[in-house]
């Protein structure tokens, strides 16, 4: 077993458990911090089936931000859809055999990464572009498109001009879920891809990522507008009636 | 007062994004609050010596209460939609008034203390230690929002920079760093049960002058009742609404609606104050404390119906929070909101809005009214920004927008709305809600005003609007005392109410 293949699979493991450990926090902090009122803006969904129906349009198809900017809308939409088709269509490293619906994303997904990096770009024009958005952006902003479109280019290299070895590379992949070193194979775009990518799952938790779980607990659009007809008190907040 | 000059903004044809200009607001400051006015609320008179430690236990105390603050300050990405919402960006300029630029302010700070990113790399993400020169930051362009929620409805995470305000203002107060304008009214409510603290004889004067306003206008004898027990209503309207112009003419209008449908109503000088300017601040207790008046009132008369007049916050909390705070409302199974539920008629909505009130009554019938006694007036409507975006009327979504609307079509004949982007869920505040309604923030008032007094100088241009009708008494305050500065007559400027008041047939 290579140093090379050592170093890579010891680092997706740590990678991975950071995200995980990391994610599991989040969202179990985020979950046991009471929210103690009533505060959805409205107009609201007064039921609970209206708020999934409200959170699944932010979640697909960004409704806020439609409302809000059509070039960020554009742009944006464009890396999260393209960003998808091209995790599904990374599956096929995942599974044995693959899965017949990751089979039939697979040659869109090939295409999605053009679209996800054309969306980066365009996110990232927007910052020295827009004088507003150029003040906002901290250097971390940047980097982060930075990482995201080099992860996408060396993606789009080994798609499109210097294949790698992908045989090998799923029985590293496979290998890895069922802790059984194989070796990675010695190809340096592959290698930095994937150095990338453990950087960014290291990240993750710890950066504006968040935004992704964050979306499913605020509470200016997960919750019911129903306050006159539901009693909402947080556990902190109702020790205070008993003292009446 | 010495206020200093400043340029009022020209109104183009729309409402333009200007480019950004560092600083320019960076002067405004809000009066800070009187030693006495702060520990009368139970915090620090003067900025304590270990303020910096103070200020992160309670940021720490705050990210532990609130789910919102938390997941608010993780979640932005920057994107920039919020950028260009905020009314006192568009009037002033100065980047800290973005939305997302006045969360950072917090944020940076947030990341300094609380994330591992910042605690390792301050530069890369923009964290910052907690200097003098950061709170003063907090201290103005906290002061330069009015918790108007405009920009949260534009959010992609739906971040709400109206909690982070809240929380920063709280954190201001708990070192020893409150505003004058919004504590010494808490101290006053809380004391003697209104905003102004006018007493109990003095409102009963002013209610007996106005019932003898209205017999000499109309030859009705229209009363305005005051702590009786066992009426079936209690109207918890905003105390400006006993004395400023023209809220008057609003609580005239209410009157005139509960006469002329026989329902027996009253106030309650032990609560005579809607407005709730615990809201301002995310002090949970004060906001609760002030609340409570209104439950213990309405417990002591045994009313069955309680009724909010036209204000703005004060409906957001009545609406969405009352039944958190004081049981008002139904679905509670604890014996705190038993007690009160088993008082209140479920025939009706609990709290319920005068519009909602008078509007059911128009629809069935039940009050007659006679919409050419407007014809001199060509109305449009101004959604005040917290029954927009914190509330809702009726039992439908958006019936806040619909339900004044039908309102006033009920009772005037000419009726045009503002653009589309300046009303329903987009509408720009007056400018000086959310504890802004000072005079030592006059400068962020006046500017803050200009996307409004825009969309308004359309309607006038184009369809010659004479009226712009509203449910707030701080909307009505602030409009009078600055429209008038864009050139418009602060006789422009008030209730639906007071439009009812002229329509209504009184026998």
């Amino acid at each position: 077993m290579s140093t090379v293949t050592m170093i890579y699979a010891g680092m997706f493991y740590i990678a991975t458990l950071l995200l995980a450990v990391g994610l599991i926090y989040k969202i179990f902090d985020y979950s046991r911090t009471p929210a103690p009122l009533v505060i959805p803006t409205t107009p609201a969904p007064t039921t609970r089936t209206g708020v999934a129906y409200r959170m699944a349009k932010e979640v697909v198809v960004f409704e806020s931000l439609f409302k809000s900017n059509k070039w960020i809308w554009v742009f944006g939409f464009l890396f999260h859809f393209g960003l998808l088709l091209v995790l599904a269509r990374h599956l096929r490293y995942f599974t044995q055999p693959v899965w017949f619906w990751v089979d039939i994303v697979q040659p869109f997904g090939k295409y999605a990464s053009i679209i996800m990096v054309l969306g980066l770009a365009g996110l990232w024009a927007r910052r020295f572009l827009v004088d507003r958005v150029r003040y906002i952006s901290t250097p971390s902003d940047h980097l982060m498109l930075l990482l995201l479109i080099a992860i996408g280019v060396s993606g789009m290299l080994m798609t499109f001009v210097s294949h790698t070895d992908i045989i090998a590379l799923k029985e590293f992949v496979l290998g890895l879920m069922y802790l059984d070193v194989q070796p990675l194979p010695q190809d340096g775009i592959l290698m930095v891809h994937l150095a990338l990518v453990a950087l960014l799952m290291v990240i993750f938790p710890v950066s504006k990522l968040l935004h992704a779980p964050g979306l499913f607990f605020s509470p200016t659009r997960n919750q019911v507008d129903n306050p006159r007809e539901h009693r909402h008190v947080a556990a902190w907040a109702a020790r205070l009636d008993q003292n009446n | 007062m010495a206020v200093a000059d400043f340029d009022i903004p020209e109104i183009k044809s729309d409402i333009e994004v200007p480019k950004y200009r560092k600083g320019v607001m960076a002067h405004a400051r809000t009066f800070p609050a009187s030693k006495p006015i702060q520990e009368n609320l139970g915090y620090p008179g003067e900025l304590t010596e270990d303020w910096k430690e103070r200020a992160i236990d309670k940021m720490g105390d705050l990210l532990g209460k609130y789910r919102s603050l938390k997941v608010f300050l993780d979640a932005c990405v920057h994107c920039g939609a919020c950028t260009d919402k905020c009314h006192y960006y568009l009037g002033t300029s100065d980047p800290k008034n973005m939305p997302v630029a006045r969360q950072d302010l917090m944020r940076q700070v947030y990341r300094r203390y609380f994330t591992p990113a910042g605690k390792l790399f301050p530069k890369l993400v923009g964290a910052k230690d907690l200097t003098r020169e950061v709170l003063d930051d907090w201290y103005s362009y906290y002061y330069q929002c009015s918790e108007c929620r405009r920009c949260s409805v534009y959010c992609p995470y739906g971040i709400d920079t109206a909690e982070i305000t809240m929380a920063g203002r709280e954190i201001l107060s708990h070192v020893g760093l409150g505003q004058k304008y919004s504590n010494e009214i808490l101290g006053k409510v809380l004391k003697i049960g209104n905003n102004l603290g006018l007493p109990g004889p003095a409102l009963e004067d002013t209610l007996e002058g106005l019932e003898e306003d209205i017999e000499a206008d109309t030859g009705v004898a229209v009363k305005m009742p005051i702590d009786v027990k066992g009426a079936e209503v209690l109207l918890i309207t905003p105390s400006a609404d006993f004395f400023s112009e023209p809220h008057v003419e609003s609580l005239i209008g209410y009157a005139k609606v509960f006469h002329a449908a026989g329902i027996s109503w009253t106030m309650s000088t032990y609560a005579s104050e809607a407005a709730n300017f615990g809201l301002f601040d995310a002090n949970y207790d004060v906001m609760r404390k002030a609340a409570m008046r209104i439950r213990d009132a309405a417990l002591e008369l045994g009313v069955k119906r309680i009724v909010v007049g036209e204000c703005g916050h004060a409906w957001r909390v009545a609406y969405s929070f009352w039944n958190t705070l004081t049981g008002i409302g139904y679905g509670g199974n604890d014996p705190f909101s038993i007690e009160m539920q088993k008082q209140l008629d479920p025939a009706y909505p609990q709290p319920q809005h005068i519009c909602e009130l008078t509007n059911d009554l128009i629809k069935s019938g039940k009050i007659k009214v006679d919409p050419s006694r407007n014809d001199d007036l060509v109305v449009t409507f101004h959604d005040s920004c917290n029954v927009a975006r914190g509330s809702r009327m009726g039992t439908e979504a958006g019936g806040q927008f619909t339900i004044p609307r039908e309102l006033i079509k009920s009772v005037v004949n000419n009726f045009h709305n503002m653009e589309d982007g300046t009303i329903g869920e987009a509408t720009f505040c007056c400018g000086g809600g959310g504890g802004l309604l000072t005079d030592d923030l006059m400068e962020v008032r006046v500017k803050g005003a200009l996307p409004r007094a825009t969309a308004l100088n359309n309607v006038v241009k184009e369809h010659q609007v004479n009226f712009m009708a509203m449910i707030c008494a701080i909307c009505k305050a602030q409009f009078t005392k600055v429209l008038p500065k864009y050139g418009f007559d602060m006789s422009m400027v008030g209730g639906i109410h007071q439009l009812v008041s002229k329509a209504i047939k009184l026998d």
